[in-house]
Formats: C-alpha cells, sequence, structure tokens
C-alpha cells in the first residue's frame, strides 16, 4: 500500500509571545520563543492518521529544520504516526518557500511509494500557504487546498471537502494527490500514552551513545535524518539562500490607517489598476 | 483542543508532581518491570525512564483533563445518563470523553501491557484518576470501573482475562460492579440474588439495586451460590457480560442529586448465563473486599479531585470578584477559608498518595507470594498497612469534598447558589463520596481498631527517627500530640460498653487523621522551606481540633461513659 507523508513545521509559539520576542534588528528571536507543532499540520496529521484508521495505511512526518525539530516528530509518533524523518543540513538553512518546497519534493522522491500529501493550510509564522501547493506542483501531484473535511476514502481516490468563499466544494480527486487542510477540518487526537512509551527515548542518530545504537537500532528508535548528501540529484543551486528568489529586506512594521474607499471595475483592467496601486504604495522593487 | 501542546491550562501541576515525587516508588517500579530485565520497544530499563515516561503520560491526562474533560463537565451535568426503552445512554459529552481517555491509553492504567494496559504503579494510577474527577466528577465513575478489570486481573480464570481485559484496556467495553440489593446495601451479607448450577453452567436470578454503569458490557456480581446459606460465606463472585447473554434486563435508572453522567442502574437478572470467577463461598470474604479496598481508594481520589477543583473555582472568583471596593482575597475571613481548604487539600494529597504507595506495596508482595516468593511477614504488614491507610484516606478526603465545595459556594456568595457557577454542581457532585463504597461512619470501624490495639502508636514512634533541624518544634509538638492520643484513647478503651468507643470512634480517627497528616508532612517540610509557612497553619489548625476533639471525647466520658445508652434511649422515648 502506498505511503501518507504528512508535512509539518515546528515554529515558534505565537499564540504565547511574552517579552523579548523579537530582537533589535526587527526579525524574530527564536531562542525566546517557545516552540509548538505548527497548528494546522495537527489537522493535516489528524487527516491522514483517519486514512490510516480506514484503510492501514503508513503515516510518515516529514519535517525540514534544526536538530530540535525531532520534538514534533516524536509528538506525531506518539499521536500514531510510523516513522518520521527530519530535513536537516546548513545547506538547506535560509531557503524561501519555493526552495523549501523543492528540498520537501526530492525528500519526498526520495522516500519513495508515497501517493498522498497532506499538508497543514499554513504555518502561524510566516502564513503563506505556499509550501503546500508548490511540492504538488513540484512532484506533478494534483492538489487540493483548505480541505475542511474528508468524506471517502477508497484505493485510488479520496472525497474531501474544500472551503470556497460562497459555497462548500465537495471533490473526488484521484492519487497521487496534495491536500493542504484548515483548522476546521477535524480536532487532532491526544497523544496516547502507549506510544509515549513506545517511542519516549527515540532521538536522531547523533544524540544516542555509540554503545547504545544496536539497542536503539533494534526497537526503532533512530528518527532518520536527511541532509543534503543523503537526497540523490539536488541541485545545490535551487536550495538555501543562494536557491531562494525571496530576499528579505527589511522588516518594519507598519501601522495600517483606514482611508478613502476606492472602487475598482471589477473586470480585467480593474484588476490591473488595483495590483498597479497596491505595487506603488506597498512593494519596494530592488533593482 | 487538541493534542497541541499549546494548551496551558494543565491539571498536572506543580503541586501534584511535587507530592508526586515525595513518593519513593523505587521498589515498585523495579517490581512492575521485571527488575530492568526485559527488551524490546517497550521495557522500561530503570526507574529515571520510568518516572520520565509517568511524567509525560501524567502530562498529557492533565492536558486532556483541563481542556477537553473540564469544559463538557457542564453539559454532562445537564443532560446525564438517559433511560429509554430498557436502554441506557452516556451523555454525549460522556462518550467523548471516555473514547478521548480510551484512546489516549489511560483506561488501563494499572493493567499489564499484554493486555493493552500500562502496568502503572497505582499511586501514579491515582494522580490521574485525581485529574479525571477535578475535570468531571462524575467521570470517575466509569473512568474508575477499572477497578472491575483489576479484579478479574487478579482473579479471573486465564481465559476470562483474555477475554475481557483487552476491551477494557482500549476503552471499547465498560462495565459494572453489581453487588448492592434493596436490603442489602452497606450490609452485603444480607445479598440475596440468586447463583444456580445446572449442568456445569451458572444461571443468576435476582434484583441489584444502585449499580453505577450497570448498562455495561461486563459486570461482576455477587450472588448467593450456597443455597439456603446466610451471610459472607454462602456468596461468590460472578463474570457476566452482555454481549454472550441477553437475560439482564435494566429496569430503571435513578434520579440523583449529583455526578448526573453516570447512570445508577436497577438490573433484574432473570435466569441470566454467568462464570463463577475465582472459588466459590470467596465471593465477599476475599474478592469483594478486595474490589471494595481499590473502590475506596478510587472514591478518595475523586474526592480530592472535587476539592481541588473547589478550591480553584473560589482562589480565582476572590481574585475577581470586587466588594467594597477591594477584591474579596484581601478580606480575612475570605482568606481564612481558603488558606484552610489549601492546607487540607496538600496535606490530604500527600495522605492520598501515601496510601496508594503502601496499596502498591500490598500488591506488589501479592505478586511476588504468586511467583512462589517467601514474602508472608512483609506481606501482611503491607496488609496491615493498606487496610488501615484506606479508610483513613476516605474518611479525611471524602469529607474534605464537602468541605471544600461548601466553602467554596460560601466565597461565590449568591452567585455560588445559582447554576451559573460550576462550585453548585461540585457541591452536588462531593456530597455522594462520603457515601458510597462505605460511609464515613463504615471507615471509622474500619480504621478505629488499628488505633486502639495500639498498632498506631507503635508505627507513630518512627517520627522520633525523622530528621526535623529546622522544625525540631514541630516535631516536639507532634510527639507531645500523639502522646496524648494515646493516652485519651486508653481511657476510652477502658469503659466496658463497647457503645461508648464506638460513640467516640469518629472523633479519634479524626485525629489519628491529622497526625499522620502531620507525620507525614513534617519531613517535607523540613526539606522544603517553601512548604513551611502552610505546614505552621496547618499546625496551628491541627493544634486547635485535637484540643477540641480530645476535649469531645473528655466531656462524653465523663457525662455518660458506660452510661453511654442513656442518650440513645431519651431519643427513643420520642422517636420509636
Amino acid at each position: 500500500m502506498s505511503k501518507i507523508v504528512v508535512l509539518a513545521k515546528q515554529v515558534p509559539d505565537t499564540s504565547n509571545i511574552r517579552g523579548n520576542a523579537m530582537k533589535e534588528d526587527g526579525t524574530v528571536n527564536r531562542a525566546a520563543l517557545p516552540t509548538v507543532f505548527n497548528p494546522e499540520d495537527l489537522n493535516a496529521l489528524e487527516t491522514a492518521l483517519e486514512i490510516k484508521d480506514r484503510t492501514g495505511r503508513e503515516v510518515i512526518l516529514l519535517t525540514m529544520g534544526p536538530l530540535k525539530a525531532v520534538e514534533i516528530i516524536k509528538q506525531a509518533l506518539y499521536m500514531g504516526a510510523d516513522a518520521g524523518y527530519l530535513l536537516t543540513d546548513k545547506k538547506f538553512a535560509g531557503s524561501d518557500t519555493w526552495a523549501t518546497s523543492y528540498i520537501l519534493a526530492e525528500a519526498i522522491k526520495k522516500i519513495g511509494g508515497v501517493d498522498l500529501v497532506v499538508a497543514g493550510r499554513q504555518a502561524i509564522d510566516g502564513d503563506t500557504a505556499q509550501v503546500g501547493p508548490q511540492v504538488a506542483e513540484k512532484l506533478g501531484f494534483d492538489q487540493v487546498t483548505y480541505v475542511t473535511a474528508l468524506n471517502e476514502v477508497t484505493d485510488t481516490t479520496v472525497t474531501v471537502e474544500r472551503d470556497g468563499e460562497f459555497q462548500t466544494e465537495v471533490i473526488r480527486a484521484r492519487f497521487p494527490l496534495l491536500l493542504t487542510v484548515t483548522s476546521a477540518a477535524n480536532t487532532p487526537r491526544y497523544p496516547s500514552a502507549r506510544q509515549m512509551l513506545r517511542y519516549f527515548k527515540a532521538d536522531i542518530k547523533e544524540n544516542i551513545p555509540a554503545e547504545e545504537r544496536a539497542e536503539y537500532e533494534r526497537n526503532g528508535w533512530i528518527i532518520p535524518t536527511l541532509t543534503f548528501a543523503d537526497i540523490p540529484g539536488i541541485n545545490e543551486a535551487h536550495i538555501g539562500l543562494k536557491g531562494s528568489p525571496t530576499k528579505v529586506n527589511a522588516i518594519r512594521d507598519i501601522a495600517v490607517q483606514g482611508g478613502d474607499l476606492k472602487m475598482y471595475d471589477p473586470r480585467l483592467d480593474g484588476v490591473k489598476a488595483l495590483v498597479r496601486d497596491l505595487m506603488k504604495q506597498y512593494v519596494e522593487v530592488q533593482s | 483542543m487538541s493534542g497541541a501542546s499549546t494548551n496551558k491550562n494543565n491539571f498536572y501541576t506543580a503541586d501534584r508532581k511535587f507530592y508526586l515525587s515525595q513518593i519513593d516508588l523505587t521498589d515498585i517500579v523495579r517490581d512492575l518491570e521485571n527488575g530492568y530485565t526485559d527488551s524490546g520497544p517497550t521495557a522500561l530499563r530503570s526507574y529515571e525512564e520510568a518516572q520520565r515516561w509517568y511524567d509525560m503520560a501524567l502530562r498529557n491526562v492533565g492536558d486532556i483533563c483541563a481542556n477537553f474533560i473540564w469544559p463538557r463537565a457542564e453539559a454532562v451535568d445537564e443532560k446525564g445518563a438517559s433511560f429509554r426503552d430498557g436502554v441506557v445512554e452516556w451523555a454525549p459529552e460522556t462518550k467523548e470523553n471516555m473514547k478521548v481517555l480510551g484512546a489516549a491509553g489511560y483506561m488501563g492504567g494499572t493493567l499489564p501491557r499484554k493486555y493493552g494496559g500500562l502496568n502503572m504503579p497505582v499511586t501514579v494510577n491515582v494522580a490521574i484518576v485525581e485529574m479525571v474527577s477535578q475535570g468531571d466528577a462524575s467521570l470517575m465513575n466509569l473512568f474508575g470501573l477499572q477497578d472491575i478489570a483489576v479484579t478479574v486481573y487478579r482473579f479471573g480464570s486465564e481465559e476470562q482475562k483474555d477475554r475481557v481485559l483487552p476491551g477494557f484496556c482500549s476503552g471499547e467495553v465498560s462495565g459494572s460492579m453489581a453487588l448492592t440489593e434493596p436490603e442489602a446495601g452497606s450490609d452485603l451479607q444480607a445479598v440475596t440474588l440468586k447463583a444456580i448450577e445446572k449442568d456445569g453452567q451458572w444461571y443468576l436470578d435476582g434484583v441489584k439495586r444502585f449499580i453505577t454503569n450497570g448498562s455495561g458490557d461486563v459486570s461482576l456480581v455477587l450472588a448467593r451460590s450456597e443455597e439456603g446459606s446466610k451471610g459472607g460465606r454462602g456468596l461468590s463472585m460472578f463474570l457476566y457480560e452482555r454481549y454472550r447473554d441477553s437475560n439482564m434486563i435494566v429496569r430503571r435508572i435513578e434520579h440523583k442529586l449529583g455526578i448526573h453522567g453516570s447512570p445508577t442502574c436497577e438490573l433484574q437478572f432473570n435466569m441470566a448465563k454467568a462464570e463463577l470467577v475465582g472459588q466459590r463461598k470467596m465471593g465477599l470474604i476475599k474478592y469483594v473486599m478486595s474490589l471494595m479496598n481499590g473502590a475506596r481508594l478510587t472514591v478518595s481520589a475523586q474526592a480530592l479531585g472535587i476539592a481541588q477543583a473547589s478550591f480553584d473555582e473560589a482562589v480565582r472568583y476572590a481574585n475577581e470578584r470586587e466588594q467594597f471596593g477591594k477584591k474579596i482575597i484581601h478580606f480575612p475571613a475570605v482568606f481564612q477559608m481558603l488558606k484552610k481548604m489549601q492546607a487540607e487539600i496538600e496535606t490530604s494529597r500527600l495522605l492520598l498518595y501515601r496510601t496508594s504507595l503502601a496499596v502498591d506495596y500490598y500488591d506488589m508482595y501479592e505478586r511476588k507470594e504468586h511467583k512462589g516468593e517467601d514474602v508472608k511477614a512483609p506481606f501482611k504488614e503491607a496488609k496491615v498497612l493498606a487496610d488501615f491507610l484506606t479508610p483513613l484516606s476516605k474518611f479525611t478526603l471524602t469529607e474534605l469534598a464537602n468541605k471544600a465545595a461548601y466553602d467554596a459556594i460560601q466565597i461565590h456568595g449568591g452567585t455560588g447558589y445559582m447554576k451559573d457557577f460550576p462550585v453548585e454542581r461540585l457541591y452536588r457532585d462531593a456530597r455522594i463520596t462520603n457515601i458510597y463504597e462505605g460511609t464515613t461512619q463504615l471507615q471509622v470501624v474500619a480504621a478505629i481498631g488499628t488505633i486502639t490495639s495500639g498498632l498506631f502508636f507503635k508505627w507513630m514512634e518512627a517520627v522520633k527517627e525523622i530528621k526535623a533541624d529546622e522544625l525540631s518544634d514541630a516535631k516536639k509538638e507532634l510527639v507531645r500530640h500523639i502522646a496524648r492520643f494515646a493516652e485519651v484513647t486508653e481511657r476510652m478503651k477502658k469503659v466496658e460498653n463497647k457503645d461508648f468507643l464506638d460513640y467516640v470512634a469518629g472523633h479519634l480517627v479524626e485525629v489519628a487523621s491529622i497526625i499522620y497528616r502531620q507525620y507525614l508532612f513534617l519531613p517535607v517540610a523540613e526539606r522544603h522551606a517553601e512548604k513551611r509557612e502552610l505546614f505552621k497553619f496547618f499546625r496551628n489548625e491541627s493544634e486547635a481540633r485535637i484540643d477540641h476533639l480530645i476535649h469531645q471525647c473528655d466531656l462524653a466520658h465523663r457525662t455518660y461513659g458506660e452510661k453511654i445508652s442513656d442518650l440513645k434511649n431519651d431519643l427513643l422515648k420520642k422517636h420509636e
């Protein structure tokens, strides 16, 4: 049976900000913030686990981040995931959504045998909602975004509900497929005390004393890492800071003030005018 | 809610963690984990590892209780369990609660892992029961029915265990202990429900009443297997499974003051097929006693959960509510009530965990004996201690729950009397705890013997060994209390009319509870300076209360003594 990969991210807990959350240079002071499993990624995991409950498919968590991100893999294991991979390498650092989705897509190919990828709609630190859809594009998978309910699952298709602005769409989609899931889709389950017992010692190889590795291996307590070198055919030019078309020039506090209401004609010319005005006001283009 | 760790409320508080950490489970865990010799992915290899896992599991269930169960408690109370056309249904929120606790693996806390249980010490499970009860007291009555599974595990056949236990551990099966009947409440020797054997098959015939979750899939039924017998020795224990036989019907459920989420059923067995559990005639004298002791401990934990919820609600309200230009917590009359609650809760929590440890030791020696080890002497010792502390805990904690809920309403004032705040529910839920599984008065009967036999005072000699540099005064004071207590006990015993001792027994057991809690708390406060203020307050309260109780004994002694029956006769003159 094909595997399900859940994409997840460890993020600063923006619901719990106190004290020095921002550095003086205006970037996020990650060291000062507690980290959590990105909330909508938990909904993605729950969707995958529900499919597992119905079909017995294997669920694999995939995350990219520093070594500390192993925490969310363990959390996923406690909730019922079968395995997890930590993508971690200095070369990956600084990747924007484009480079990140490239790395994730390559890692999914490396894992192999995957015909369903489930991701949260967006992460609470970046709020872009870009990574999921870009991974689908790079894998050549169909995608359904903004999923609010999981209905039927068969061997070849899944039927989901999707949030439209004025209506709910019911979509039956064929595998291979990528879904992005919103918080409305489900209530993530609690971790299980039994799974905690099974996996609380699990860790990445680097943190395990050499003399204990054999036992860890035997008991399935080693959480595999994937580095640049582990992914065949990945192009260094497309990853990290270098491979990222998005460059953050500066971060400023902008207090948006309400002004006069301006109407645009809801046809192509009007939309072009709106984009032009927005660019003029809010977008700085560096040559 | 979610499984995410973003939830900040958690019933696994620093306090609970602190008091649990005062309990040394080293021996217990080593035995439970086979001396750490097992291998495999779920084997624990040291005490430290076990503690790490317990801590995670406690934090997880603390999250469930605070963020999933507590917010549903009001709806559970309002809707309650329902009964229609012979079918009992839990409130929808109760179903969700049980599903979540089952899925998260907590339904078989102390059962072995081979059945899907967690194989945890009783002490850790008691802390879990306490948190579940804080979330929703009525849920404990269903969650705590694990005691039934434990009884099957201890006394059932291998085949019965394999059939029944996995379902209990996963939460797919729920159960009941069907003991009481219309004419057999506290006095279970009067049970009349018949068990009839025909061609090697047992059938049950008769009525059971006040059966918590009697509608559950599996019932342990106490029945008279020896035709024509009277008393406890004619009773045996039976396993009845509804999915295998349909000749038991639920006649009705009770409308109760509290714990609405838990259905209390009247059951009618019409020659219903059942299986004998363990040995014939051991039903009451061995199995029910074991079941009952487990249930008493669980109810004590339930009571503490209610007391904690009452305190939390009261202290929060007192911090919010302003009258006469300030928050009411600043009024001495209010903070006095809160401080009393807090001191009682913390010292009683230590008593509860210490009681659980005694039960853990009892269970451990039972396992060892089962394996053929010669542990007769320590087993006996553990049993005596557990048999004393269990009723002492239930006596202490269930009365505390009532007092705490009462004061929590008092602090809320008129608002607390309304359904708008949880304290009204807590008050109703607390009321059953000092009644079922043996009333407070019966706990006194169970505990008094250890005091009058002098065993309690022998144990208390250990006070002299407590290291108390910072608190040497407190130690001296405690030694003095014990001496006074011993002296008054001796005096009460000398009265030949045994009714007199029963008359003052409640006072004596209360003194024992206070002294035992001081004995437990003294070394804790010695080691942890941050607990000394609370201990000082408790000592003051204790001293005043002990004075009062001893004085009451003395007055009764002086006024009635041998003539205690005069009091009764005076009452009967008008009311017989």
